[in-house]
């Protein structure tokens, strides 16, 4: 398969990367991992004329602390979100959901932040940051912003992010001592979820907390599973009280497929069950 | 010239071409680079089914690079039509199959133009320039719907869209009773309808040609499975003298039987380097791939047996319907037909009527994949075993030893005509249960039932046979197959005593030279390095049928052993020449002839030289000490084995887990164990495949919507268990070797193991059928809508469940 022609840039800081970005006009396209953007291209679905490759900005890589949250670079890898002391204490279930994601290889080269600017609700990555009322700090031509991940996934395949835009870190909010599982689907080892369940819960003295739930590939977006939520919070921590609170996990969503919702509630339920002993 | 010192055959050696394929330095296809070498992209068509009103080419010819777009039209007058090489019937209906559509497409991904240009990128650039004007017809997907009486039609200048009905009838025959006397006199008849799914064979290597049309010849490279036959066909369908093209195959990358074609590319790719004067490459993307190579199985059977209440079988009945898609291709009409001898498998039926109809629709045409024919008749017949076995209640696999051909019952001729030489169902079959723990787990599940656990487990049974070693000639004929079955060998001895082998089959990944590299140091007592063996070259490897139907060694390897002992006896008689004794004095053993009872010897390498110089040779023999020969095998070879799978099924998710599986595979002698089980081990993957995960999805339009391979979903290693493999060895007949082939044994015995291990799971909550894949969804569904009282599927085979004697439903 080959891609239509195009030029390539690899610029070496983000201030000329979204200078690039703005000479190319509409017509560019950021390269992070290519694990997504390169078989579109081979498929010529897209035929932007320009790359702007982030694979120079080392300033995008790595998990930082930043006191109640971590701050996770745009071009860390899946690989290196797996191997991250901190991603393992502060936020397991991010951990938990990037074991899940495609292969090996695939993990050595796609990034955090390619998989969120890629937007497909099938991706693994979205629910945990929706969840975990994540914030995406975002730079374009007039300065930085931040938007809630909440705000950020508007629709398949599409974000809050302007053409002229870059995602630079994600600010991830400490989750530390919580239970955390990311409950998955899937048909064979290297495919998308069908459906995905990711969960985070606080337990105290036996009983629950604090409870985040999002669904993967319930929705044209990730979706929040509120219903469960609420119905888990002040609830002791025991196989009833989670299964009453899973069977309200496709409450909200509009898939209109039965199997999905099943999945949803089936998939939920296992997902707390693993929390709340994890 | 030193002895080896134990025996090669038996010995798991690693492929001594492994290196090279792995690494990729070697001469795949695409890797052929030439001077002045053109590059030609194919415009495919998005339309499953269209007359062409007109193709624009002005914008594509001016592009940069392009040098000529040429049309269906433009070749019309030399392209021929590609190759059917049998057909099953004398009255069977096929259409023209022109390489690059003329006025008509008939299949989405059909050819329709193509570019040659100075780069592979610039030809791929111009396909979007081309402007094809199409009028849309009906589209013909589903077979029922394709015979109605007033169906669209695919060709409507044929007048229906059956190609074909092939017939075999044991009453007929002469070699079984009239089955619907069977089904009629039966206590127990049951009547099951099973789809076979499209298959994609999705081989590694992509299809690529290259045509070099210098030096007075046509060579043409190419990933294929069949030069010989490529040759002979590339001549008939382009009226090019035969001893004017050459075809190599040179490493191919696999094909699964899905390179076993006469492709539409490998013609244009000559058309086009005649054209230009300059070598033409075509190298296919993998979404080409999915959508044109052809496809595998594609059925609907309608399968009907009878049985006794004590459990014996009386009658099969087999109605299929089989897709061939748009177009006739190399063997498209004959693959349900080599299934025709396999649905009465192991079993001792006394009745049995097969009928076939092939039938056209606006897809991809379908050929042979991995067990053509035979995979699809396993399954058929394996799972209407387990059925009758629930109707009566009684063990499946104490249903299977009623029925099956006893060990001291071989040779054993079937209600279907065959002869099966050898075979021992039951010491495979012990080893089997034995690897398995079958009563430890019939325990386990029996536990679950009861504890009503959200996992259930299943027991799957598939004890298999099949035919391979393809085949007899005569057979063949009878069959009204256009070419024969045999194979050729030759060895070379050099005069420093090495040796090369020729051989007319062409590996793609099975590790011929190898295995031919055992054999013959074993038969000439070389060492295994000095064996060089050659194929896939025409021009070297002048003779030979190829490689497919678990062939190369029960046949090919019959022919190199028959090569090795003509060398041998002309060397006993130059030794007992140079040794001054009689040649019946003459011992052969490890390499050297001895004068038996004296200390004389020579060499083998010795007597090679002698023959080379000539300077002092037996009269009247000729220099050189070289031999052919070619094998006609009488039979085909019966591998057979019993496959045991666990397998888990979470009722509330649907998702299957295959918790342990057993293959007892008896495929005669052994010459290499190491790629015996890797034959299994990939057969077995693939077979599961089929039970689990792969499906060629078109929509209503007819378009592949599986042309990726994250949409068609081929499983790997992750998805798969560790497969406990084991044999038992009742050596083949028919060969001198004792070997039966081992190419397919895995993919046909797999599947219906991996079914039915799914339904023994949810039997009791009232599934008796779920049609493959079995996919979560269709699987939960299917528990879902039994527990609901409802029927599991829109076609619920099961549902007929068994009609009494009189006919009534029971
Ligand atoms: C075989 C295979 C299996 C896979 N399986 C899974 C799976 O199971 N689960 C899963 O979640 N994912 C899966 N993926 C996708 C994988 O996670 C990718 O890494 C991810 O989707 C994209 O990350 P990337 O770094 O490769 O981004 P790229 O492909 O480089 O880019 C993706 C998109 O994001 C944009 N983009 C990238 N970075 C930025 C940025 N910093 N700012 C603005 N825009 C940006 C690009 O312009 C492009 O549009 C799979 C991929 C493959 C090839």
């Amino acid at each position: 398969m080959i891609p239509a022609e195009f030029d390539y840039q690899c610029p070496s800081s983000v201030d000329e990367a979204i200078r690039m970005l703005a000479d190319a006009g509409e017509d560019a396209k950021v390269l992070a991992g290519g694990q997504s953007l390169i078989p579109v291209l081979r498929m010529r679905l897209a035929a932007p004329s320009v790359l702007i490759d982030l694979s120079a900005l080392t300033e995008l890589t790595g998990v930082r602390d930043d006191g109640d949250s971590l701050l996770i670079g745009a071009m860390t890898t899946h690989y290196e979100v797996q191997r991250d002391h901190l991603v393992h204490e502060h936020a397991r279930l991010l951990f938990a959901a990037t074991n899940t994601v495609a292969d090996p290889q695939v993990r050595h080269r796609g990034t955090f932040g390619g998989s969120l600017a890629h937007a497909d609700p099938a991706g693994d990555l979205l629910a945990p940051v929706l969840a975990l009322d994540a914030v995406m700090i975002i730079a374009g031509p007039n300065g930085r912003r931040e938007v809630p991940a909440a705000e950020f996934f508007v629709d398949y395949f599409t974000t809050a992010l302007a053409p002229d835009e870059l995602l630079l870190d994600v600010r991830v909010p400490k989750c530390s001592g919580w239970g955390a599982h990311y409950e998955k689907l899937n048909r064979v080892a290297q495919a998308w979820s069908i459906v995905a369940v990711a969960a985070a819960v606080q337990v105290s003295g036996g009983a629950i907390t604090q409870a985040r739930v999002g669904l993967t590939n319930m929705g044209s977006t990730p979706v929040r599973a509120r219903a469960v939520e609420d119905a888990l919070v002040g609830q002791p921590a025991t196989p009833e009280a989670i299964n009453a609170a899973a069977e309200r996990a496709a409450e909200g969503t509009s898939v209109g497929d039965d199997y999905k919702e099943n999945l949803a509630r089936v998939l939920c339920g296992r997902a707390l069950t693993s929390a709340v002993t994890a | 010239m030193t002895a080896t010192a134990e025996p090669e055959v038996g010995r798991a050696r690693l492929r001594k071409e492994d290196a090279r394929l792995i690494t990729g330095r070697t001469t795949w296809t695409d890797n052929v680079q030439l001077t002045g070498l053109l590059h030609m992209a194919v415009l495919r068509s998005p339309m499953a089914h269209a007359r062409i009103r007109g193709i624009d080419v002005t914008q594509a010819v001016a592009m940069p690079g392009v040098l000529v777009v040429l049309t269906g039209e433009d070749l019309a007058a030399e392209q021929g039509s590609l190759p059917c090489a049998w057909p099953i019937t004398e009255d069977m209906k096929a259409p023209p199959a022109p390489a690059l559509a003329v006025d008509q497409v008939n299949f989405a991904g059909e050819a329709v133009a193509v570019v040659i240009a100075d780069n592979a990128y610039r030809a791929v650039d111009a396909l979007a320039a081309i402007d094809v004007d199409y009028d849309e017809l009906p589209v013909v997907l589903d077979m029922n719907q394709a015979l109605a009486e007033d169906a669209d039609l695919v060709h409507p200048d044929l007048g229906t869209n059956k190609s074909a009905t092939w017939v075999f009838d044991s009453a007929d025959a002469g070699s079984g009773g009239d089955v619907e006397q069977a089904i009629a006199d039966a206590e127990v008849v049951l009547e099951r309808t099973f789809r076979q799914q499209r298959l994609i064979p999705a081989f590694m290597e992509p299809r690529s040609v290259v045509c070099d049309p210098s030096n007075d010849m046509f060579t043409v490279t190419s990933a294929t499975q069949i030069p010989h036959i490529l040759r002979w066909m590339l001549s008939a369908v382009l009226g090019i003298a035969e001893h004017k093209i050459r075809v190599i195959a040179p490493d191919v990358g696999g094909g699964f039987g899905g390179k076993l074609q006469v492709t539409p590319e490998e013609v244009l790719c000559v058309l086009a380097a005649r054209r230009m004067g300059r070598p033409v490459k075509w190298t296919e993307s993998r979404t080409e791939s999915m959508l044109c190579a052809h496809h595998g199985r594609d059925q609907i059977q309608k399968i009907t047996l009878s049985a006794r209440r004590d459990g014996t079988v009386t009658g099969l009945k087999v109605e299929l319907l089989a897709d061939m898609g748009a177009y006739l291709r190399l063997v498209t009409p004959g693959i349900p037909i080599l299934g025709a001898f396999m649905y009465n498998a192991i079993y001792k039926f006394p009745s049995y009527r097969f009928v076939c109809t092939n039938v056209f629709t606006n897809k991809v045409p379908t050929d042979a994949y991995r067990g053509a024919g035979r995979p699809e008749a396993t399954f058929a017949i394996e799972r209407m075993m387990d059925e009758l076995a629930a109707e009566l209640g009684v063990d499946p696999m104490k249903l299977r030893q009623q029925n099956w051909i006893k060990h001291e019952e071989f040779p054993f001729t079937t209600v279907a005509g065959l002869t099966y030489d050898s075979g021992n169902y039951e010491a495979a079959t012990a080893r089997a249960l034995e690897l398995f723990g079958y009563d430890a787990l019939r325990a386990e599940q029996a536990e679950r039932r009861a504890s009503k656990d959200p996992v259930q487990l299943g027991i799957g049974i598939s004890t298999y046979t099949e035919m391979c070693g393809l085949a007899p000639s005569r057979i063949l004929g009878a069959l009204r197959y256009a070419a024969g079955g045999w194979e050729h060998a030759s060895i070379r001895m050099l005069p420093t005593g090495k040796v090369e082998v020729i051989t007319g089959t062409s590996p793609h990944g099975q590790g011929h030279e190898t295995v031919w590299s055992q054999i013959v140091a074993d038969r000439l007592g070389v060492p295994f390095e000095d064996v060089e063996v050659l194929h896939g070259d025409t021009a070297s490897s002048h003779k030979g049928m190829d490689s497919y139907g678990s062939r190369s060694l029960a046949v090919g390897g019959t022919a190199l052993v028959r090569a090795a002992d003509k060398v041998l006896a002309k060397a006993r008689t130059l030794a007992a020449h140079m040794m001054e004794c009689d040649e019946g004095d003459v011992d052969f053993t490890a390499g050297q002839f001895s004068v038996r009872g004296t200390g004389t010897s020579r060499a083998l390498g010795d007597v090679v030289l002698a023959a080379h110089v000539a300077h002092d040779l037996p009269d009247g023999m000729e220099p050189g000490m070289d031999a052919d020969a070619t094998f006609d095998p009488d039979n085909f070879s019966y591998p057979h084995g019993t496959h045991l799978c666990a397998a888990e099924v979470d009722t509330q998710t649907g998702q299957v887990k295959i918790r342990s599986y057993v293959a007892v595979d008896d495929v005669g002698t052994v010459v290499n164990p190491l790629i015996v089980d890797g034959q299994v081990h990939g057969g077995i993957a693939q077979g599961i495949a089929q039970a689990l995960f792969e499906e060629a999805v078109h929509d209503e339009d007819g378009t592949l919507t599986t042309a990726t391979l994250a949409d068609y979903l081929v499983p790997s290693a992750a998805d798969l268990p560790s497969f406990t493999t084991a044999r038992t060895a009742t050596p083949a007949t028919s060969n001198p070797l004792g070997v039966k082939g081992v190419g397919e044994a895995g993919t046909i015995a797999s599947t219906p193991a991996v079914v039915n291990g799914i339904i023994d799971a949810v039997r009791h909550l009232g599934v008796s059928d779920i049609e493959m894949p079995c996919t979560p969804e269709r699987v939960w569904r299917a528990v879902r809508g039994s527990s609901d009282g409802g029927s599991t599927a829109p076609e619920a085979a099961g549902g007929l469940g068994s009609i009494d004697a009189q006919g009534g439903q029971s």
